[in-house]
């Protein structure tokens, strides 16, 4: 069944393939290759949405990207509803579920449209100037009803199912917009055999070659032409088509982001296909043939439903087969909209009148028109138009008074003339210069590498444009060092042609005028919101944007940002470039999330680091925690247990008979070279030369503001061979941070540096029984205390595998870090694991690591300290070499204040009553009865329950700690606050004999 | 994204790649601990910070692993040039005839 | 000046708006002023409206290279809250909430300050650790920070994402909710418009260059593109731009300048109604009034003055906020932008005399100076007008870096372990 508005015969869609669709729960039919717009046309629908601020109805300003008012919400199912759609750029697929938005509780009749009857009060910034009084109801009353009255559509409340792909490509020349310029430039380039990839936002390319209906070009209708000029280009081994794909943004050094849109045309997509995909194209030289848009009339009531673009209901027409009404009006100020009635009336539609601002015109154009029998009414305005749901008349009146006259039309067409698409060559930071005399801004100067052709240059007609984009991309190829190519350049035989028009506005809606006549349609900006920003001090462009929101919509101005500036010009009585533009932001139409996310999602958002005993952790119920990017085994319930029993038990069982722990994660750096030695003593602010290979010492390093940076134990393997160890977060910027000194300060030194992290699993086995667990799988080495003393290493074979077998300990006990080639990890720690099973050891994880460790007052760099922590504020002063003369941090370190008195110093605290655990985070003071704000004098840096000890522990950051010894201070908490003792670090075996235990 | 000349790999290469490491030709002092307080916070904190030409310092950290030193101009933000660490500062920038 | 009001409102509907008065006037620079602040800024237009109402101190211009507003305080995504870790942090933040609520009253200019609520998410240990130290230090210091677990997050915040099965899960946030936002175009210009009412003159289109300073080396005046204008006390609040302004006076300044974009959604109806932050899945997040998610994104790595950025910086963003909020990757970005952040080595600003008598500077907000606006311009007006900081501003001299008394916000929540 043929829906009423389409014209039999007219338009490039076969009439047979029907689509059926629903548009706010009514179904109609379309047909495949329609757009939401051109279905719902077809079918005489013209209202389509609500405007933003005074829900005044809306129907089709445009046929393309550039649409401010018909934005629907559509809906595949429960989790794919996608608000704010173009419904002129949407194509049509059987089986489409469209809704309107912003309207309650229906379109044709909406509650918010009492803010079009008030919308004398509901100026230009209006809302800085009220919702004052009282104070509390801007929060509780007004924000809230102005924030529902607000936004378009609705936001998915469910997850996406669909996937997005993404793409890097490189070329020689992009093309960008694939109108007849862009054909042209990507022909030319293409016959040179650069690499070129061509790409258009339509799903067919052709451009404006889609609606013009005069344009032949060798020897063909132009949008015939077109598609057997981008068929020979596909064809092409060098070449690159994209269609459906809108170039969003330019960034520098000629790096332009697309979107190709893969699947939303499609009935049922499937898991395969991606709803998207992100190109990022980096191209040696970038021809922007991104043509022009055609502006509206600003006149009262211009944006009724029925009222649009000459060239959009060209378009319905030309090549959808689609009447805009039966009863047509246009409305001009150049000899476009003309070629608008022609092919309406000759497609069997009446055209009521052509109003023409201009005085008189004379052209073919007009000719013809003429010759039709149209009535042409020159030097006259259309000063409001009428109806509500949808336009019903236009009123007539001489430019400058007189009387009215009122035609009943049900849609208006009009054209003030046409924009050039500066915004892509604008986003490439080159800069626009005005032409006075056709009234646009166009490509002035250029930053990149890249050149603008045709419409979006401001070349007028057809020929003219293929000549320019021919030769513009003959040269980007030869620019990019291609050979010069062999083709035939494209003959233009016939074109349309036209420039000029009108900025700002219109007669009827000029200064001193109250009507609505509308600049930007979405955002419901009028020509007097302009004229009453200027009024009130806004004299930057940028301000009467902000002020007005002119140009801020969805659309981002491309049909209302040049008359707003023209109104904004007008009233300040300056010439338009002084008054300047707003500047072109991407992206050129919004983009998904999704397409610039990609696949980084969910699992994929971050890459996860695992160890090589992951697998035997989670598979004997590791918990894991996230530090970093790895995952590390944070402890082992058993049966039963929560967090806390376990790590009683794990922490019981260590100090009892042993306990195996994985601490691969901790960076491992390798310093090897003749001045080795050299180069760690000016790294770290330990001494460095004397230590014995086969011995190890827990070295820090500082930044050269003397603050703790990193710390770990070294072991020194050869004279000229150290393994170093970091902590698990410091890995990359300690090597960083060596690689930096040592190419940049120390190039003098014959030292190489690799990292080493991810080549050794590191075992740690700690534990009074830890030796017996370990000696039995060793060859090679001498596990007896003399020979392998605390803080020393061997190398030799452990499970018949190559292991550094460290003898240290993070724990107070006797203990061992086991390091094999990581591919091994996991079977060496099964053969540990199997050993120590005989002596009842437990497998344990980060949180008793953690709580081991404090027991003996171990610090971790990062929780203990925080970046403002030195050496001696840690009680690590040992640590720093006095005779050294130099090292990183040294000087620093000399700096007044942290060389002061009472600065934070690591201290232990103990809970007046021994159950109560603090919170790690909470504050100290000297003087709980104090008002607040506190004097705070320092924080729990770390605190647990230790089993072991019976009671609970902590460390602290406290000022001028180490002289409060025994003192008792405070943390105030909400519910009361805890006494505790300033006591030493160590809670466990203080004199450190069960190292040898 | 920026697109940076390598000089070890002598090969322009994408942003991704690299590390910028903040001024260049700031040198340590061989004899820092004897630095004034003065001294010590013009080496290690302030900086030219300039709106038109910098001096910058860049590590090709997913490539070669090459610390080395661009010229560059802040405004535009293209690179002048790039040139190995250790190599002085030059003198006279390519296309600068002013 | 004309109060406003929905009276006022009222009565001009009546009349077609034509009786508004203009905001602020667009005088010719004089020869010479009491007082020259140099960027009209939030900040900058701030200390001129204190400096007048509060001090008494009208012969004031304030000089703009471009227009006023146009710099970070227009860019920015207006994220109030003052749950900072150290005292001397706290103290100034919490001034500005103090008066942000009420500026609007003050200013008679509807600034929207919006106490949404700024809920800052742990995702791991060290997260918890660092956010419970905060919350621990801020209510010791009086100011509003609580701990809320995952699912109280998610209560506060329906739409974020709490899985266990997420990337980073979300172990708990710190909740202040006296933070939020306010809209930051309607600050800039209430400030403007009530500095001009009292008589300051806020030059725009005028650029400064050149500081003169006199034979003793105080300050004399500057030297701008539309000539130059005299004064014995001349304040620097260029953001971005106060190394190139501080050097035409000699003075080398602790900043860099690097690029921050930001972004907007295309406008939804009500769906994230607080500020949602994330210091390791790294992006932040609130909707506008016009139901826009409006989204904060990093620095580059680079320093620079070109106000863009690289896309790769947007991807990170956009992947973290759909990390947080899995149901967002069908909504549009409308519009990205770029910023430029003037950074201190410890994140935090300078507020404070010059060793040029007469020159004052604020700067190095980095890339969290909106809202410190009011409380800004309050203490740096003070220190003008007193050649003396006030307490609350004391901290923040230039000289903290040669001492090595810095207030580092930034190595306060040092990485994980």
């Amino acid at each position: 069944m043929n829906a009423a508005f389409r014209i039999p015969g007219a338009g490039r869609l076969s009439q047979a393939k029907t689509a059926s669709f629903s548009f706010d729960d009514k179904s109609y039919t379309g047909i495949e290759g329609d757009t939401l717009a051109s279905a719902l046309l077809a079918n005489g629908v013209h209202l389509v949405g609500r405007s933003f601020k005074y829900h005044r109805p809306r129907g089709f300003l445009s046929a393309g990207a550039e649409e401010p008012n018909a934005l629907v919400q559509i809906v595949r199912d429960d989790a794919r509803k996608t608000p704010n759609v173009r419904a002129t750029v949407q194509e049509l697929y059987d089986g489409l579920t469209a809704n309107s938005q912003n309207r309650w509780p229906s379109l044709a009749f909406d509650v918010g449209a009492v803010n079009d009857i008030a919308s004398p009060l509901f100026s230009a910034g209006f809302y800085y100037k009220t919702f004052m009084w009282p104070k509390s109801a801007w929060k509780n009353l007004y924000e809230p009803k102005i924030r529902a009255a607000a936004g378009l559509g609705v936001s998915p409340d469910k997850p996406d199912p669909d996937h997005y792909a993404a793409r890097y490509a490189h070329c020689e020349v992009l093309v960008l917009g694939g109108g007849a310029a862009g054909i042209a430039a990507a022909l030319a380039a293409a016959e040179t055999g650069a690499r070129v990839i061509l790409a258009d936002e339509q799903a067919e390319f052709g451009g404006s070659l889609r609606f013009e209906s005069g344009a032949k070009i060798d020897g063909e209708n132009g949008y015939s032409w077109a598609q057997a000029a981008v068929a020979k280009l596909k064809a092409m081994d060098n070449v690159r088509v994209l269609s459906r794909t809108t170039a969003f943004g330019y960034y520098a050094q000629n790096f332009v982001g697309l979107v190709e849109r893969v699947s939303d045309h499609l009935k049922s997509p499937g898991r395969e296909l991606a709803r998207e995909r992100l190109w990022q194209v980096r191209a040696r030289r970038v021809v922007i043939a991104t043509g022009a848009i055609e502006r509206h009339m600003v006149f009262a009531n211009n944006d009724r439903p029925g009222v649009m673009l000459a060239s959009a209901a060209r378009t319905y027409l030309n090549h959808f087969g689609v009447a805009v009404g039966r009863n047509v009006g246009v409305y001009t100020a150049n000899d476009s909209a003309y070629a608008a009635a022609i092919d309406l009336k000759k497609a069997g539609v009446n055209v009521a009148a052509i109003v023409d601002l201009r005085d008189n015109p004379s052209g073919p154009v007009i000719d013809e028109a003429r010759a039709l029998g149209i009535e042409i009414n020159f030097g006259r305005a259309v000063v409001s138009a009428g109806g509500k749901l949808r336009v019903s008349s236009m009123t007539v009146q001489p430019k400058n008074g007189g009387g009215e006259r009122t035609i009943p039309v049900d849609a208006i067409l009009m054209s003030a003339g046409w924009t050039p698409s500066v915004h892509l060559f604008s986003q490439s930071r080159g800069k626009v210069a005005f032409n006075d005399e056709t009234k646009r801004f166009v490509p002035g100067t250029y930053a990149q590498d890249c050149v603008s052709v045709g419409a979006c240059n401001g070349t007028d007609g057809l020929s003219a444009t293929v000549d320019e984009a021919y030769a513009a991309g003959a040269k980007a190829a030869k620019d990019a060092g291609a050979k010069t190519g062999k083709g035939i350049k494209p003959k233009v035989d016939a074109s349309e042609s036209w420039s000029r028009g009108m900025l700002g506005a219109a007669p009827g809606a000029g200064p001193g005028t109250t009507v609505k006549a509308f600049v930007d349609f979405q955002n419901d900006v009028t020509a007097k919101d302009i004229r009453q920003a200027v009024h009130e001090g806004m004299r930057s462009i940028e301000h009467v944007k902000r002020f007005t929101t002119n140009g801020m919509a969805t659309d981002q101005g491309k049909t209302s940002n040049m008359h707003g500036l023209a109104i904004a010009a007008e009233e300040l009585g300056k010439p338009i470039p002084q008054v300047g533009l707003t500047t072109f932001r991407a992206p050129y139409t919004p983009v998904t999330f999704g397409s610039i996310v990609g696949h980084a999602r969910g699992a994929l958002f971050d890459p996860t680091r695992r160890t090589a005993t992951h697998g035997w952790a989670a598979s004997h119920g590791a918990v894991f925690e996230d530090v970093g990017q790895w995952k590390r085994a944070w402890y082992f319930p058993k049966a039963g247990e929560d967090m806390h029993a376990a790590v009683d038990r794990e922490c019981v069982t260590v100090r009892k008979t042993a306990g195996l722990f994985d601490a691969s994660t901790l960076g491992k750096i390798e310093v090897v070279g003749p001045d080795a030695a050299k180069f760690m003593e000016l790294l770290y602010t330990n001494p460095w030369e004397k230590l014995e290979p086969g011995r190890c010492r827990y070295g820090i390093m500082l930044r050269e503001d003397g603050f703790i940076y990193d710390d770990g134990v070294v072991g020194r393997l050869a004279p000229d061979r150290f393994h170093v160890t970091t902590t698990t977060g410091g890995a990359p910027r300690v090597m960083h941070h060596m690689e930096d000194y040592l190419q940049t300060e120390f190039p003098h030194l014959n030292v190489w540096l690799t990292s080493i992290t991810e080549q050794w699993a590191v075992i740690a086995v700690q534990g009074p029984k830890s030796r017996d667990i370990i000696a039995p799988l060793v060859e090679g080495i001498d596990m007896s205390d003399e020979a392998l003393p605390h803080m020393s290493v061997r190398e030799g074979r452990i499970c018949g595998v190559p292991t550094r077998l460290f003898r240290m300990s993070f724990t107070g006990e006797r203990g061992f870090e086991v390091n094999v080639p990581a591919d091994y990890g996991e079977a060496v720690w099964e053969a540990l694991w199997a050993e120590g099973q005989k002596h009842g050891a437990a497998a344990y994880g980060t949180e008793t690591m953690h709580v081991l460790r404090a027991e003996k007052g171990y610090i971790i760099v990062g929780q203990d300290t925080d970046g403002t922590v030195t050496p001696n504020d840690a009680g690590l002063d040992w640590a720093v070499g006095k005779k050294k003369t130099d090292f990183v941090g040294i000087r620093g370190l000399a700096r007044p204040d942290l060389v002061a008195k009472g600065r934070k110093q690591l201290v232990g605290l103990k809970t007046k009553d021994p159950k109560v655990v603090l919170e790690e985070g909470a504050q100290i003071v000297a003087d709980p009865k104090q008002a607040i704000p506190m004097k705070m004098i320092g924080h729990v840096t770390s605190s647990y329950w230790s089993e072991n000890c019976g009671r609970s522990i902590a460390l602290a950051l406290v000022a001028g700690g180490r002289d409060r010894m025994g003192e008792t201070l405070y943390v105030p908490m909400p519910n009361g606050t805890i006494e505790v003792e300033v006591t030493g670090m160590v809670f466990v075996d203080e004199k450190g004999e069960r190292l040898n235990g | 994204m920026l697109l940076i000349r390598c000089p070890y790999c002598e090969e322009e290469r994408p942003e991704l790649e690299f590390r910028n490491a903040g001024e260049a030709h700031i040198a340590r002092s061989a004899n820092i601990a004897a630095e004034s307080d003065d001294d010590f916070e013009k080496f290690f904190f302030i900086r030219a910070n300039p709106k038109g030409v910098i001096y910058e310092r860049w590590r090709h950290i997913h490539g070669c692993a090459r610390f080395f030193n661009a010229v560059r101009d802040t405004v535009t933000d293209k690179f002048v040039m790039t040139y190995k660490a250790g190599e002085p500062k030059p003198e006279k920038l390519p296309g600068a005839s002013k | 000046m004309k109060k406003y009001s929905v009276f006022a409102i009222a009565r001009e509907a009546m009349r077609g708006h034509k009786g508004w008065e203009e905001q602020w006037t667009s005088p010719e620079p004089k020869k010479e002023y009491d007082v020259i602040i140099v960027g009209a800024g939030g900040h900058g237009l701030a200390t001129a409206y204190y400096l007048a109402s509060e001090h008494g101190i009208t012969n004031i211009a304030v000089l703009e290279k471009g227009w006023l507003g146009g710099g970070n305080t227009g860019r920015n995504t207006t994220i109030i809250r003052s749950n900072y870790l150290y005292d001397e942090s706290a103290g100034i933040y919490d001034h500005a909430l103090k008066l942000w609520d009420g500026l609007s009253q003050e200013l008679n200019y509807n600034v929207m300050y919006s106490a949404r609520g700024v809920m800052m998410l742990a995702h791991n240990v060290h997260d918890v650790q660092v956010l419970k130290r905060h919350v621990h230090a801020n209510r010791l210091n009086g100011i509003d920070n609580e701990w809320l677990t995952p699912e109280q997050a998610k209560e506060f915040c329906p739409p974020l994402n709490i899985s266990k099965d997420a990337r980073y899960p979300v172990m708990g946030a710190a909740l202040q909710r006296r933070g939020g936002t306010a809209r930051h175009d309607a600050v800039a210009w209430g400030y403007a418009r009530g500095a001009s009412a009292r008589g300051v003159h806020i030059i725009q289109n005028c650029e400064v260059t050149g500081i003169k300073r006199a034979a003793n080396g105080a300050v004399s005046g500057v030297e701008t593109t539309r000539g130059f204008i005299g004064a014995k006390k001349v304040g620097v609040v260029a953001a971005g731009h106060s190394s190139v302004i501080m050097n035409m006076a000699g003075v080398r300044m602790p900043l860099e300048s690097y690029p921050l974009q930001a972004l907007v959604s295309e406008p939804v109806k009500p769906v994230v109604p607080c500020v949602v932050m994330s210091n390791t899945v790294h992006a932040y997040i609130s909707q506008s009034d016009k139901g826009e998610l409006v989204i904060g994104a990093g620095t580059d790595q680079y320093v620079s003055y070109s106000q863009t950025g690289g896309l790769h910086i947007l991807q990170h963003t956009l992947d973290a906020i759909c990390e947080m909020f899995p149901i967002f990757t069908r909504m549009k970005m409308l519009r990205s932008w770029g910023g430029i952040v003037d950074v201190t080595p410890d994140r935090s600003p300078i507020l404070a005399k010059t060793p040029v008598p007469g020159l004052y500077v604020n700067c190095g907000w980095g890339t969290g100076g909106f809202k410190a606006t009011p409380g800004s311009g309050h203490v740096f007006a003070h220190t003008i007008a007193k050649d003396d900081p006030h307490p609350i501003n004391a901290p923040f001299t230039l000289e903290r870096f040669r001492t090595g008394r810095l207030i580092d916000e930034a190595a306060a929540a040092a990485v994980a372990h």
